[in-house]
């Protein structure tokens, strides 16, 4: 299943996870999380071997359109329909150690913001071309990148006229379970970000500008793509001073 | 003073209602793009252990179904080893991956593992955890994955000697977290709120 770089392993437990800077899990203005959401205080542990370690994925199992939004589900000789962009940045954790080898999916709407999805209604176009999904798994410096095309808004049932802004889901795997994370990017500029209840289950201002990407002009290719570049930063884990090692690190 | 210079962890975000585009994209027909959906096997047949079935529902607080959720679990190998590189006593099965994903049925909400019982694992101390499968549940509605554990009823000695169970300071609590068994099946189901609300983790 693995096939990370030749180092040694870390064994430390995560930091704890600071809950104030995430989103709670009863949020009013997002009513689905009204029945969703525990009660109950959750119960608070320092993480053992069941969380420290997690399943790792080979590059191998990536195949070599799965980072190609624009053409993994096209048909032969078309590409999907939309303004062309490039999502790239790094996984980092809270130490700003790079993850390597770690496995990032992404899913998103069409140019039109509509989802291939069985339970979607919004009369947005379908594009016979664009499926949604991508997947990479981040190389020594814990970069990854795709190439896809920017996502339309579109309105859901939650207000009466709430709509998300244009944003592209991320699921990111550590090499901890308790890293397991999934969020959302939002892109620079897009005044729709500070209307969303999505984005308002989360309080901090600053944790909301970390979901948004900045245009990354320097790696915008000419007469081709625009590039915006969005950093991901996993828990970060102890050092294992001292721990089950008398004799230090 | 010196800044310590950490980074702050990316604030989470709901799943949404159409996570299996990107998890599991063949369970919604978006075919084509991956030959099969990641983690819809864990074990072969040389895979060592006993085989079982882990199957339930997830229940919301007005005890409807919840059918778009996607369930993730972890779990050592039947000697209690991880497929992991942070695992550092051994070897574990290289027929079994640990990891599996299943995404809650949209007829009846039903979610179902082909797995191996785990073997015990430690605890800091050197104590052993009951044998346990880690969950992770995230759907529409969650805005930060839930962590819980799945426990088995026919280890009653080893669940009651077990660190994490014995935090649970509510004792009638502990129930929500074990299994029922017949024969080769588990039943496990997550209610995530209501007076049978599961015991869910921040770890």
């Amino acid at each position: 299943m693995s096939d990370l770089p030749n180092r040694k392993p870390e064994t430390g437990a995560f930091f704890a996870r600071d809950r104030a800077w995430h989103p709670p899990a009863y949020a009013p203005g997002y009513k689905t999380s009204l029945l969703r959401s525990p009660q109950r205080a959750l119960l608070s542990l320092d993480g053992t071997i069941s969380e420290i370690t997690g399943p790792v994925f080979g590059h191998s199992m990536i195949g070599e359109m799965d980072n190609d939004l624009i053409h993994n589900f096209a048909r032969p000789g078309e590409s999907a329909i939309g303004e062309r962009i490039i999502i790239h940045g790094r996984v980092l954790d809270e130490r700003g150690r790079p993850q390597a080898g770690v496995l990032v999916e992404f899913w998103q709407a069409n140019a039109g913001g509509r989802y291939r999805h069985k339970k979607e209604t919004y009369l947005a176009a379908i594009d016979p071309n664009f499926g949604g999904c991508g997947r990479f798994v981040t190389d020594e410096e814990g970069r990854y990148f795709f190439r896809t095309v920017r996502p339309g808004a579109y309105p859901w049932p939650n207000g009466v006229n709430d709509w998300r802004p244009a944003h592209i889901h991320f699921s990111i795997f550590g090499h901890g379970f308790s890293q397991r994370l999934i969020t959302q990017m939002y892109f620079e500029g897009d005044p729709m970000i500070w209307k969303c209840p999505i984005v308002g289950t989360i309080s901090d201002k600053a944790a909301i500008e970390q979901l948004i990407a900045p245009l990354d002009w320097g790696n915008t290719i000419p007469m081709d793509s625009r590039a915006y570049k969005f950093d991901i930063v996993l828990r970060g884990r102890r050092s294992t001073m001292f721990e089950n090692k008398p004799e230090g690190n | 003073m010196q800044e310590l210079g950490y980074l702050k962890e990316t604030p989470s975000q709901t799943a949404g209602p159409y996570v299996h585009i990107g998890l599991t994209p063949n369970f919604c027909d978006v075919t084509g793009v991956y030959d099969s959906d990641l983690g819809t096997q864990m074990v072969n047949d040389k895979t060592l252990g006993d085989r079982i079935t882990v199957s339930g529902r997830i229940f919301d607080g007005a005890g409807a179904l919840v059918r778009d959720a996607v369930i993730e679990i972890w779990q050592a190998d039947s000697a209690g080893l991880y497929n992991s590189p942070s695992e550092m006593r051994g070897a574990a099965d290289p027929n079994f991956t640990g990891w599996s994903r299943c995404p809650t049925r949209a007829e009846d909400g039903v979610y179902s593992f082909e797995t191996i019982k785990p073997g015990k694992v430690p605890f800091k101390d050197g104590r052993k955890m009951a044998p346990h499968i880690t969950f992770w549940i995230v759907a529409r509605g969650i805005n930060i994955g839930l962590h819980t554990r799945m426990y088995f009823p026919e280890e009653q000695d080893a669940n009651a000697a077990d660190p994490i169970l014995a935090r649970i300071e509510h004792r009638e609590r502990v129930a929500t977290l074990i299994a029922a068994r017949d024969g080769a099946k588990l039943s496990f189901d997550i209610y995530l709120q209501g007076p049978k609300e599961t015991v869910f983790l921040d770890i």
